[in-house]
């Protein structure tokens, strides 16, 4: 188990250089330090002067991965590679485009992020699966019928709409919560309620869908006409044996995703003023601040592969015949 | 030449792929046992009216993608100029609508204008008034005492249009029935109902579409159905454009990610070892960057790319085009990797299979197996997940432009008709029908690919029930 663990995590650290690499090709081979400053000091009559200044004021004056100027280790070391790209490593992202250093910021702003997207994913998660029990509790009847395609039709739904109508009737007409903004300790639920049941609303469609048909397809197994000659009632069956043996594909896509949750939602948040990692990633994007978007990519992939190892691991924890080598 | 026709790149692409899906289709009609699973879909009530309202957007789409344009009027002692404006045949047919522009907003069906204006009356009084709009219900004189009329009398019209409209059409294949067995109309009527499809769902649909076409465009030739957006502009037009940029990121995104999928699906599958350690690594990489801030990233570096060149773009529609074009590249190389690593599951499966192994030992080229005995076996897994991600492509095309790197701003789109709307939403009285109006063409067309794909997929997907 432990040698299967650690190889893991060696295999993940080519993956990370990798995305290392696409990420410094996108930002700096594709389009070089003159074009970024270019647009960002407006496209057009930009002296030499003025985009050289910029380029030294952000640190990016340096050559692109061989410096033969520098004495040592500065031939690898003094380039835009080594301090924008290779520093990630060391979790030193630089500073943003306002002079903030990014990492003291991501810190701050995954509190906010993880206060909607837990209580999102664990209520989401009951709620779906609650939902597509039912379903299957009344399967093959109109019940069963109706709530698939209520769920067809809720997941065609665009997640933007459920957000603006949620923030029109609860906030706007109802006026039971603000519209957007956040604030801190028990005063935050206020804000949170909303986001987060829209969230929850969102989701439902296809998240109850896709553990119907988990169900379904565990249901026509013969440990099920087991139990049932044995003479369980349905509700055993259901809860005892079919949702246990459920769980391995429900884990995999719930438990990959659980480290991504320190990434908040970019949509939700951008709409309801929750000063967490998404908005902050939304903002970069729109204020075209490569540093931070460098910086989240490259954050999101570890936590992604982070993903991918627990994912592992908890198969082992939910079914014991599963052994990791 | 009144016009000078005009190739978009997203043009040529569509009709690429318009003419693969031609060939797939004859060569599905001449082999039996891939006739069978389209005949399931097509005899599936969801499948069928699915299937047509999906046909009415493409035929919107593939209007919208003729383009051309328009000669400027002869001026004397002058060769012919063309406007630089870019037009499509769905522009000219809708010509009304595109330049019957308000100066802002208005309601749906409305006869006045949104806000309050100034005027001067005949006595040199000012005052503040909803003045009447230029087009929308100018045919009548008192709209005050007319207006209800009117609109009924538009609607009971076009309802019978409808009606006379949809039942032409059934008559078609009748009297096609009727000229090749030189039968009689009643036999040939009994002869089309004895084939199993769901004649009731297709009867259903053809009247309920057919009566909404031609409702709305009796309406819209004298009102402004959904509206008129800031500029004055017709939301319904605005709606419709959208048509062709939501088809093409569901569609051109498939047709980028294909090759990528099936050629490295398949080589890591079937030749296994350094191959497969190699593909492995790419698709792990690329999966684990969040898709939206690899997209981010790469919209925002091509959009430095055509700011620093901006001669490489001779009219605004191109620069649109070209950035659609890219949307679609990026998007596609960001979901290549779910299929390709289903692909290469399959591969790996089927090349452990008697009939591979035994075209092995007879010599037969790795090409030759790939194309000949691995390929027609995993066609029912990429069109699954083709028509599965159709609909997911279209609603992430809304995510993208509110998140600022989707189409271009000036492109029509649901999304872009969605970002302006969080800002009517605010205002009083609420401006609401624009967001209407894309929440309802989007949800048709995304349901109805969801039903679609869903048929689809019961009907070629072998651990599904057959009936």
């Amino acid at each position: 188990m432990i040698a299967y663990l650690l190889r893991r995590i060696l295999y993940a650290i080519p993956i990370l250089i990798g995305v290392n690499l696409i990420t410094f090709a996108l930002f700096f081979v594709v389009n070089t330090p003159d074009d970024m400053a270019r647009m960002h000091l407006g496209m057009k009559r930009v002296s030499a002067d003025a985009i050289s200044k910029w380029k030294t004021e952000h640190g990016y004056d340096k050559p692109l991965i061989y410096n033969d100027t520098a004495a040592g280790s500065g031939h690898l070391t003094d380039t835009i590679f080594y301090a924008k790209s290779a520093r990630m490593f060391a979790l030193d992202f630089g500073v943003s485009d306002d002079g903030r250093d990014i990492w003291n910021e991501i810190k701050v702003r995954a509190g906010p992020s993880l206060a909607i997207a837990v209580p999102v994913f664990v209520i989401g998660l009951l709620v779906n699966v609650t939902f597509a029990l039912l379903m299957v509790f009344f399967r093959a009847t109109y019940l069963d019928f109706w709530g698939v395609v209520l769920c067809v039709m809720l997941m065609s739904i665009s997640g933007l709409f459920y957000i603006i109508l949620g923030q029109f009737l609860v906030a706007k007409l109802w006026h039971w919560v603000p519209i957007s903004g956040f604030s801190s300790g028990v005063d935050a639920l206020r804000f949170l309620l909303l986001p987060v049941l829209v969230s929850i609303g969102a989701g439902i469609g296809s998240g109850a869908r896709w553990y119907r048909t988990i169900f379904l397809e565990e249901i026509g197994k013969d440990y099920v006409r087991t139990a049932r000659a044995k003479g369980l009632s349905e509700w055993r069956v259901l809860f005892r044996h079919v949702l246990q043996n459920g769980m391995i594909p429900i884990l995999t896509g719930a438990v990959v995703v659980l480290p991504l949750l320190f990434m908040g939602s970019l949509i939700t948040e951008s709409f309801f003023g929750i000063p967490g990692l998404g908005s902050y990633t939304i903002d970069a994007i729109q204020s075209q601040d490569f540093a931070i978007v460098r910086a989240m990519v490259f954050i999101g992939s570890a936590l992604y592969i982070v993903g991918l190892l627990l994912t592992d691991i908890s198969y082992t924890l939910a079914d014991p015949r599963i052994r990791l080598q | 030449m009144m016009f000078k026709p005009v190739m978009l790149w997203t043009d040529a692409l569509i009709f690429v792929l318009l003419a693969v899906i031609l060939i797939f289709a004859v060569y599905v009609r001449r082999h039996a046992h891939l006739r069978a699973p389209w005949r399931g879909v097509m005899r599936s009530p969801t499948g069928l009216a699915s299937a047509m309202v999906l046909a009415v957007f493409v035929v919107v789409g593939l209007l919208d993608s003729i383009h051309y344009r328009p000669a400027l009027p002869l001026q004397p002692g002058q060769s012919v100029q063309y406007g630089v404006e870019v037009l499509s045949v769905l522009d000219s047919l809708l010509s009304d609508l595109r330049t019957h522009t308000e100066k802002t907003y208005s309601a749906p069906l409305a006869t006045h204008l949104y806000a309050k204006e100034t005027t001067v009356l005949a006595g040199g009084r000012a005052v503040r008034i909803y003045p009447r709009l230029k087009y929308g219900g100018a045919q009548l004189a008192d709209p005050q005492s007319g207006w209800a009329a009117d609109i009924g009398m538009r609607v009971a019209l076009g309802s019978v249009k409808g009606l006379v409209l949809a039942g032409v059409l059934m008559l078609l294949p009748l009297l096609w029935q009727v000229l090749r067995l030189r039968v009689g109309l009643d036999q040939a009527r009994r002869q089309l109902a004895a084939q199993p499809l769901p004649w009731h769902t297709l009867v259903f649909m053809l009247t309920l579409l057919a009566v909404i076409g031609c409702v709305m465009a009796e309406l819209a030739a004298g009102y402004h159905v959904f509206g008129t957006d800031k500029v004055g502009q017709d939301v319904l037009f605005g709606a419709l454009k959208s048509i062709r940029t939501g088809l093409v990121i569901g569609t051109l995104t498939t047709l980028v990610m294909l090759p990528f999928a099936l050629l490295l699906g398949i080589m890591a599958g079937y030749f296994r070892g350094w191959v497969d350690d190699v593909i492995q690594y790419i698709y792990t990489t690329l999966n684990s960057i969040p898709g939206v801030l690899l997209i981010a990233a790469a919209v925002l570096i091509m959009q430095i790319y055509i700011e620093a060149h901006p001669d490489v773009f001779d009219t605004a529609a191109a620069r649109t085009d070209f950035r659609l074009l890219f949307l679609c590249l990026i998007l596609g190389v960001t979901s290549w990797t779910g299929l390709c690593r289903l692909l290469r599951g399959e591969t790996l499966k089927l090349r452990e299979l008697d009939y591979i192994q035994a075209a092995t030992a007879f010599g037969v080229s790795d090409w030759r197996i790939i194309t000949r005995h691995i390929l027609p076996n995993l066609q029912h897994l990429v069109l699954i997940s083709v028509v599965m991600d159709f609909s997911g492509l279209v609603l992430a095309e809304a995510v993208l432009s509110y998140v600022g790197v989707g189409v271009d701003p000036a492109m029509h789109s649901w999304g872009n008709m969605i970002n302006s709307a969080r800002l009517e939403m605010a205002r009083e009285p609420v401006v609401w029908w624009q967001l209407s109006a894309a929440f309802v063409f989007m949800f048709a067309l995304v349901l109805a690919a969801n039903l679609f794909a869903d048929s689809v997929r019961d009907a070629f997907d072998p651990r599904g029930k057959r009936t």
